[in-house]
């Protein structure tokens, strides 16, 4: 994987000179003393991380955490006051105005929270600015900000004014302005916080989608925890300007590495970041349907379970075993295909989070397959795990 | 004792004066290069203005109210018009008007990008602030006193005068304006690598046209205004018939003039307003 942005030792500090602080922040002084005595605030304190290609980075943390700050900095809309910036190696800071600019138009987009769309240009006017600064065409840039708003379905909104939208709309022109640009990073300022919790939701969901044809390198900012986890390869959590942990959503939860961060993920709604990957377990009690019956009980025998999953040759599902109809089979002189059943379990891909297993695992008294698109077994969730996650 | 002492005496205007003279005479080339291009200008506006058939005019006012402001509008107005042509006062007014015309048009040159170095620099601001301020308190006959001493007497110092007089609201709403542009939206224009000619240019001009405009149409109020008092300098005009009927005591002339002055306010005023209004609703529309 490589490197596409590194962040090394930044410090932001506002104020009318920001150099005379360092010293005290440094020192250990705390925010709000450093505030009182010298009229300066420290935006963002050493904070260092590396974003690799195609990856979903979140940082979240609360409001005055520095996040927003911290964004701002990546496309120099704030000056930091010390460290340094790579992206894709070279250091952003040295850059002159003419490089820096070069440098927003064709590497780095950015969408806002309030969508900072131009009131006076209607929908496909806003979406075009990005191209229309650089020199685009006119009719080439046209066309390419009617596939962007396409991407983000707005087809059709072409001619309306950004006040005439409802705010979902609003931030899908937001989105479709900064994609049109076809930057290698974009910057997401807690886009999705201004919309009402319906169509957060479905704007995640159509992020991720996307996220998933374009593969960007995404540097997304939140405040909700769940917004975080549910959409963060990797997770780094801020407080007072500092970065607490950086980590995968998983390790966030499975080691919190202060009492900050123990409290945050309480509230977090476990089912809706453990997805069926991280509770299954490999399939080893299972039967291959050449094996026959014999082998199915013994296999059932030596693990003290009471059914079995029977798979062909290429690892393929084809169904449950039962002890009972084993037994049967054996009394009747069925052979092992004759009592593979198939209605009931239920089977879920890797993807699906335990959330939406809960109604799978209270209805079955089996486990839940979990199998690949081409049907193969990938994985066996015991009912026990899906359900002792939600306490 | 409760007197105050006669021999505290500070002349401050005697240095005002002397300045005044020195810049007379030492940049009097300045001043006549200045005079003779506002002046080439006005009698053009002039011309034009007169040029111009009276029924055109009428006409062109009622298509106009028609449009921008309502339909009685649309029949009083002409009527008005018509009324002040029949006082015999058509081609004064049109006098006026090229004065105010003229005042109005060095007003928006000079005073947007005034205000627009006021919204970007502090330092500017706080400079620009008082002296807006002086401009405006001052009583507005006392600006006739170096207007006349610099470019003597007739068309060209009463547009000076209105000018300095009318200039402060285009200035000061054009900062305003500029300075309350969503931050959101100046961030995101140069997010996208926008330079800073962009950004004035297709964000925060555009943003603030509506507020620049009404600040467009309170320094034309004020130009009209000024230029009745302008008149004391020579420039012909309605305001010189309210002047002499004030000297002659002719109640009669200086009425008829003088309402000649309210309507012509009047229709200026509700026209660049209506103008400005329609502008505001396709900003937002």
């Amino acid at each position: 994987m490589t490197v596409k942005l590194e962040v090394q030792n930044l410090t932001k500090i506002f104020g009318s000179k920001p150099e005379s602080v360092i010293d005290l922040v440094k020192q250990g002084v705390s925010k709000d003393e450093i505030l009182k005595k010298t009229g300066h605030t420290v935006g963002i304190y050493n904070a260092s991380f590396k974003v690799n290609e195609g990856e979903i980075f979140v940082i979240m943390g609360l409001s005055g955490s520095g996040k927003s700050t911290l964004i701002r900095c990546l496309n120099l809309l704030n000056k930091p006051t010390e460290g340094k910036i790579y992206i894709d190696g070279e250091n952003i800071l040295e850059y002159d105005s003419t490089k820096l600019r070069e440098l927003r138009q064709k590497k780095i987009a950015m969408v806002f929270q309030h969508f900072g769309l131009l009131s006076h240009r209607n929908v496909i006017e806003n979406v075009e600015y990005g191209l229309e600064v650089r020199g685009v065409p006119r009719e080439e840039r046209r066309e390419i900000a009617k596939q962007a708003l396409a991407s983000t379905g707005l087809s059709g909104w072409e001619e309306k004014m950004p006040g005439e939208l409802s705010g979902g709309m609003q931030q899908r022109v937001g989105l479709a302005r900064a994609l049109a640009n076809d930057p290698d990073i974009l910057l997401m300022d807690e886009p999705f916080s201004a919309l009402d919790p319906l169509i957060r939701r479905e704007m995640q969901f159509e992020l991720m989608e996307l996220q998933s044809r374009l593969k960007k390198t995404i540097i997304f900012i939140t405040h909700d925890i769940n917004e975080a986890f549910k959409i963060g390869d990797r997770v780094a959590v801020m407080k007072d300007g500092k970065i607490e942990q950086i980590g995968t959503p998983e390790e966030i939860l499975a080691s919190p590495e202060s009492e900050y961060i123990e409290n945050f993920i309480q509230d977090i709604d476990r089912s809706k970041v453990f997805q069926a990957k991280h509770v299954m377990y490999k399939p080893s009690a299972l039967v291959f349907s050449k094996e026959g019956l014999k082998a199915a009980i013994k296999e059932m025998k030596s693990n003290g379970i009471s059914s079995v999953f029977i798979v062909d040759n290429q690892r393929k599902l084809l169904g449950l075993a039962t002890i009972d109809d084993a037994v049967r089979a054996v009394k009747e002189n069925k052979s092992l295909n004759d009592i593979i059943r198939t209605d009931l379990y239920y089977t879920t891909d890797e993807e699906a989070y335990l959330q939406d297993l809960i109604p799978k695992a209270t209805d079955s008294k089996y486990p839940i397959a979990v199998v690949n698109e081409n049907n193969k077994l990938m994985g066996i969730i015991s009912r026990v795990a899906v359900l002792s996650a939600l306490v | 004792m409760s007197n105050f002492p006669e021999e505290w005496r500070f002349e401050l205007g005697i240095y005002v004066k002397k300045i005044v003279d020195w810049l007379t005479t030492n940049l009097g080339g300045i001043f006549e290069a200045v005079s003779s291009v506002i002046l080439w200008f006005m009698i053009y506006v002039e011309d034009f203005l007169l040029w111009l058939p009276w029924w055109l005019v009428i006409a062109a006012v009622f298509i106009l109210s028609w449009r921008y402001i309502s339909k009685l509008a649309a029949v009083l107005f002409p009527l008005l018009l018509f009324l002040i042509g029949t006082f015999g006062y058509w081609d004064l007014m049109m006098y006026t008007l090229a004065i105010i015309l003229t005042s109005v048009l060095i007003s928006i040159l000079l005073g947007i990008p005034v205000g627009i170095l006021m919204a970007y620099s502090r330092l500017t601001e706080s400079f620009m602030r008082p002296v807006l301020d002086f401009m405006q308190t001052m009583p507005s006959m006392v600006y006739l006193i170096p207007a006349m001493m610099l470019f003597g007497m007739g068309k060209v110092p009463a547009v000076f005068a209105t000018t300095v007089y009318a200039i402060p609201p285009v200035i000061r709403l054009t900062n305003l304006a500029i300075r309350q542009v969503s931050k959101e939206m100046v961030e995101a224009a140069a997010s996208f690598g926008s330079s800073p000619w962009q950004i004035l240019s297709k964000v925060q001009l555009p943003q603030a046209m509506p507020t620049i405009m009404a600040g467009i149409n309170q320094t034309t109020m004020m130009a009209l205004a000024m230029v009745v008092i302008a008149s004391m300098v020579g420039a012909k005009g309605l305001g010189m018939e309210v002047l002499i009927s004030l000297n002659r005591i002719d109640v009669a002339r200086g009425f008829e003039a003088g309402l000649g002055i309210v309507i012509l306010a009047i229709i200026i005023d509700r026209l660049s307003q209506g103008i400005a209004r329609r502008y505001k609703v396709n900003e937002e529309s």
